[in-house]
């Protein structure tokens, strides 16, 4: 089937309709014909490349009462999405390429997004072998981020290893920056609120300081460094310094970092128990201006699905994470562009170019442009929506934005042609 | 009031009328028939996640001594390590038709999850959630120093009262707070539910609170809490003296752990800020010491100092149950909205 | 709402001044009396029978005192959590005394009841006698005063308020109509 996507606005600002043919942008400008293809009014929609998100938890292999690779595909779908790297903390770990391929395989079958296994750094995640990263980056997966997302790579020296190892694939290092012995039983951010609540303190340093150690290792060994989740206003200042310092480094937020703070943690609701913790409001402010002067490059959800026993329960027992694909682009619009922060050329780079690039993606990420691959997002920032968590696509039910009025929803979605969403509907 | 989970629960007029109210139960309980029908046919669960005999039995005689009928739950292990979910407990709880559930739990926040669940309709009494807070000790202990600094006739003036006599000493305190006075709490305060509710309390009721401990055990964010802090006892003992010095319970395990511990060693400990002979000695003569218990004898506090005439800490014993007395009355009478 | 007032302070002194003669001739002199008012306005209007008895046998110890009933109560799970008040015996406390128990108004008689329990509570006094300044009937438990100031018949809906000088400024009796 072929569209025409009538009226759309570029993120350039510029009003165009959108031919799709065979899977291809045929033109992008004004199309006078829509000869036999199907019309899309996109009159007010803004389109945006499809969304790659280098941060997901899609839970299978091992943890399908979260979420699956097909359920985790169709919200990454509504969210706007085309492309979601999987993290390698599923059961048995990502870390070989048996594991990989079939995840890979698994997003194939499933056909909402191009899902692109990210290998574990360590074996089974536990921080003292290196995994075999070649091996997984020549599968058919074609793995190029490594991470043991969930847990540091701690050790400065499987670290360096990894740093100096992935040179030789193209590949990067995604770091989840958590000093281990700085947060041995911690449960949220240290400061006010943690003092008060009386829950374990999970110090700001304690991410700072691995974000400054491993700059200087990626600085040393000359390769390239991710970091997960920044949260922190020394984690951005940190990094600020780094690539003032040509250091070949990039970093991510994650749209409740942006949006929520550790006065949440007062209600004791486990839905708002996230690793790195929520942050205070200085910290919010600072990866805000992170995010919009390019500090951090990309928006990534950390989507983190849970089944409900492991949030209906009091906070020191429930589970790290919260959901976020379907709400993360609401959410950046919200914060970051009714403000002012951010233009939609900057939300393209930050929720689909930058990404994709660090992934090493070629067919993701791209203008909206004649002859690029037509990975799209139709996006309606008039819509308001309330957000039902058994509403959404996802598997799981831990939003932290449950009953939020959210700024804009995701219309169509077309993923290499296909249409994934129409009308605001998965297909 | 249907539930009492924090001391920040209390505005200045509602703490005032729990320790009133206390102290009318704590007049009741020198008759010699002690029970009263108050309660008769509701049911309290005092369930305990962790072991806390003196906490139950508290708990335990004030709801016996008000005729309500007593279930004790004392789950084995915690459900943050492993066995059932909190939420199966209480949904057990739910079905045996309780009115009140006294919670003590390791994890901080565990009654207020279990109030403000659909678990469970009862009312949730905390009774010392993880580092959280302890708000029925910070009231025994408002009222303990109520008693001894607000009496007529000045701080310190106490002559026990007869039973059924005319108004008690306690009784003519009735109304006041604790305004005007110096009460400094030392320790452990980082791991503390106690020194938590305490600051809220006794700066609700207009006490001005002094924290004293080494810096390893004062929380990050502790210069925001209402309360002053010192790391030198000495020097806060001369600046800020005392009209009740509350020491803390110091945790022998806090010495191992992560990075060595808290503090290098009981020795150290005892020196800089345990309460012996010398600073006993220069407290201002109307002062009282108060213990939550149990006492580490040698550690927090010298055996001289724990059984000198200014020690409270058996009184705050028995003003616990009147304390809780008052707090199950306030929390199961009155119409449900 | 229009109040009617069915005693005035005159009435009320006068209705105190013959308990007090009635108390006396009952109980052959003052031997054994202890008058104990019930919160909130029985303890007023017993420091005032007291009082009177006392001027009639100046030799009378004034054995006063208060009993709380809010604890003994049967409908603490019906209305608004109530204030507890204080309890108060005579140093000689009530152990074989002929008790007075003072009120302000006998209505149901659920209050006299939850005193009963509780004077069962503090000791086993050798009689229980009660004196009200108002009887408006509307029983529901077999209680009746051996004391009462004013027998007022009042329909349901009407509520009867006393004030007296100590916590109202003045003395009266009202009887307020629900419709009116």
């Amino acid at each position: 089937m072929n569209y025409l996507i009538k009226g759309a606005v570029l993120p350039s600002g510029q009003r165009a309709d959108i031919q799709i043919v065979d899977g291809i942008f045929q033109a992008v400008g004004r199309v006078s014909s829509s000869g036999a293809a199907q019309v899309v009014d996109a009159d007010g929609l803004v389109a945006l490349p499809g969304l790659v998100d280098i941060h997901t938890h899609l839970r299978e292999p091992g943890h399908e009462d979260a979420e699956t690779v097909r359920s985790g595909s169709r919200a990454a779908a509504a969210g706007g999405y085309t492309c979601v790297h999987a993290m390698a903390n599923t059961y048995p770990v990502a870390d070989t390429a048996g594991v990989v391929e079939q995840v890979w395989r698994l997003g194939r079958d499933a056909g909402y997004v191009d899902v692109r296994p990210v290998g574990a750094v360590s074996v089974g995640l536990e921080g003292h072998h290196l995994a075999e990263l070649a091996a997984m980056a020549r599968s058919a997966a074609r793995v190029s981020v490594f991470s043991d997302d969930g847990e540091c790579v701690w050790d400065p020296v499987l670290m360096r290893r990894a740093l100096e190892y992935v040179k030789g694939i193209d590949g990067v290092v995604a770091q989840h920056a958590q000093e281990p012995r700085l947060t041995e039983g911690a449960q949220m951010h240290e400061g006010v609120v943690s003092s008060q609540v009386g829950l374990a303190g999970w110090p700001a340093v304690a991410e700072e300081s691995i974000i400054a150690r491993d700059v200087l290792l990626a600085e040393h060994v000359g390769s390239r460094l991710h970091i997960c989740h920044v949260s922190t206003a020394g984690s951005v200042e940190i990094i600020r310094w780094a690539k003032a310092r040509g250091i070949g480094v990039t970093a991510e937020v994650t749209p409740h970092h942006l949006l929520l703070t550790d006065e949440l943690a007062r209600t004791y609701d486990p839905v708002y128990k996230v690793n790195p913790p929520l942050r205070s409001p200085e910290d919010v402010q600072a990866v805000r201006d992170g995010l919009a002067d390019g500090t951090l490059d990309v928006v990534g959800t950390d989507h983190a699905p849970h089944p409900p026993e492991a949030k209906d329960c009091e906070w020191a027992a429930a589970a790290f994470g919260m959901t976020g694909l379907e709400t993360a682009l609401p959410i950046v619009h919200e914060l970051m562009v009714e403000t002012g922060l951010m233009s939609w050329r900057d939300v393209a780079a930050a929720m689909s170019h930058r990404p994709a690039e660090i992934g090493r993606v070629a067919t993701q990420g791209r203008p909206v442009a004649a002859g690029e691959v037509a990975n799209l997002t139709l996006f309606d920032p008039a819509a308001r929506w309330t957000v039902v968590p058994g509403d959404l696509e996802t598997g799981s039910g831990n939003t932290p934005v449950s009953g939020r009025e959210t700024h804009g929803r995701t219309v169509a979605t077309f993923y290499a042609g296909r249409p994934t969403v129409l009308e605001g509907e998965v297909i | 009031m249907k539930h009492l989970l924090s001391a920040t629960d209390l505005t200045h007029d509602e703490a005032v009328r729990v320790l009133d109210v206390a102290e009318e139960m704590a007049a009741t309980q020198s008759r010699e028939i002690k029970k009263l029908p108050t309660l008769r046919g509701k049911t309290v669960v005092n369930l305990f996640f962790e072991d806390s005999t003196r906490t139950r039995i508290s708990f335990e005689t004030a709801a016996k001594r008000l005729s309500a009928d007593v279930i004790n739950f004392s789950p084995r292990g915690s459900s943050v390590s492993k066995g059932e979910s909190l939420k199966d407990t209480v949904l057990t709880l739910g079905a045996m038709h309780t009115d009140a559930i006294v919670v003590r739990h390791p994890a901080s926040g565990a009654s207020a999850r279990i109030a403000h669940s659909t678990w469970t309709g009862a009312s949730v009494i905390n009774a010392g959630d993880g580092t959280h807070q302890h708000p029925t000790q910070s009231l025994l202990d408002a009222m303990t120093i109520r008693r001894h600094l607000k009496a007529p006739g000045g701080p310190g003036a106490d002559s026990p009262g007869k039973g059924g006599g005319a108004a008690r000493v306690g009784q003519e305190v009735s109304g006041q707070d604790l305004s005007g006075l110096n009460v400094m709490i030392v320790g452990d305060v980082l791991h503390s539910r106690v020194a938590r509710s305490g600051v809220d309390l006794f700066s609700t009721l207009g006490a001005q609170v002094t924290l004293v401990a080494p810096a390893t055990l004062l929380p990050v964010g502790v210069e925001t809490w209402s309360s002053r802090f010192f790391y030198d006892l000495d020097q806060a003992l001369t600046e800020v003296p005392p009209d009740a010095l509350m020491m803390l319970r110091v945790q022998r395990e806090r010495m191992s752990g992560a990075g060595g511990g808290f503090f290098p060693s009981p020795q150290e400990y005892s020196r800089e800020y345990g309460l012996d002979a010398r600073r006993l000695a220069g407290l201002p003569p109307h002062a009282i010491v108060m213990h939550p218990g149990p006492m580490n004898r040698g550690l927090e506090i010298t055996s001289e100092a724990a059984d000198s005439a200014r020690s409270v800490v058996v009184e705050q014993v028995a003003n616990g149950v009147a304390v809780r007395m008052a707090v199950l009355y306030l929390t199961l009478t009155g119409a449900k909205e | 709402m229009a109040a009617t007032e069915v005693l005035d302070g005159p009435d009320v002194a006068r209705a105190i001044q013959r308990i007090a003669h009635e108390v006396l001739e009952k109980n052959h002199g003052p031997e054994g009396l202890v008058i104990l008012g019930i919160p909130t306005r029985g303890v007023p209007l017993a420091a005032r029978l007291a009082s009177a008895i006392g001027r009639i046998e100046p030799g009378w110890d004034q054995a006063l005192g208060q009993l709380d009933v809010t604890m003994y109560r049967d409908d603490l799970s019906r209305a608004p959590t109530r204030a507890v008040e204080r309890t108060a015996l005579p140093p000689a406390g009530i152990e074989g005394a002929t008790v007075v128990l003072v009120d302000d108004v006998l209505y149901s008689g659920r209050t006299i009841r939850a005193a009963l329990d509780a004077l069962a509570d503090l000791g086993r006094p050798k009689a229980v006698r009660l004196a009200v300044l108002v009887d408006r009937g509307h029983r529901e438990l077999p209680i009746r005063a051996d004391y009462v100031g004013k027998n007022l018949p009042t329909a349901l809906a009407e509520r009867v308020r006393v004030l007296l000088a100590e916590p109202d400024g003045r003395d009266a009796v009202l009887i307020e109509g629900a419709f009116q």
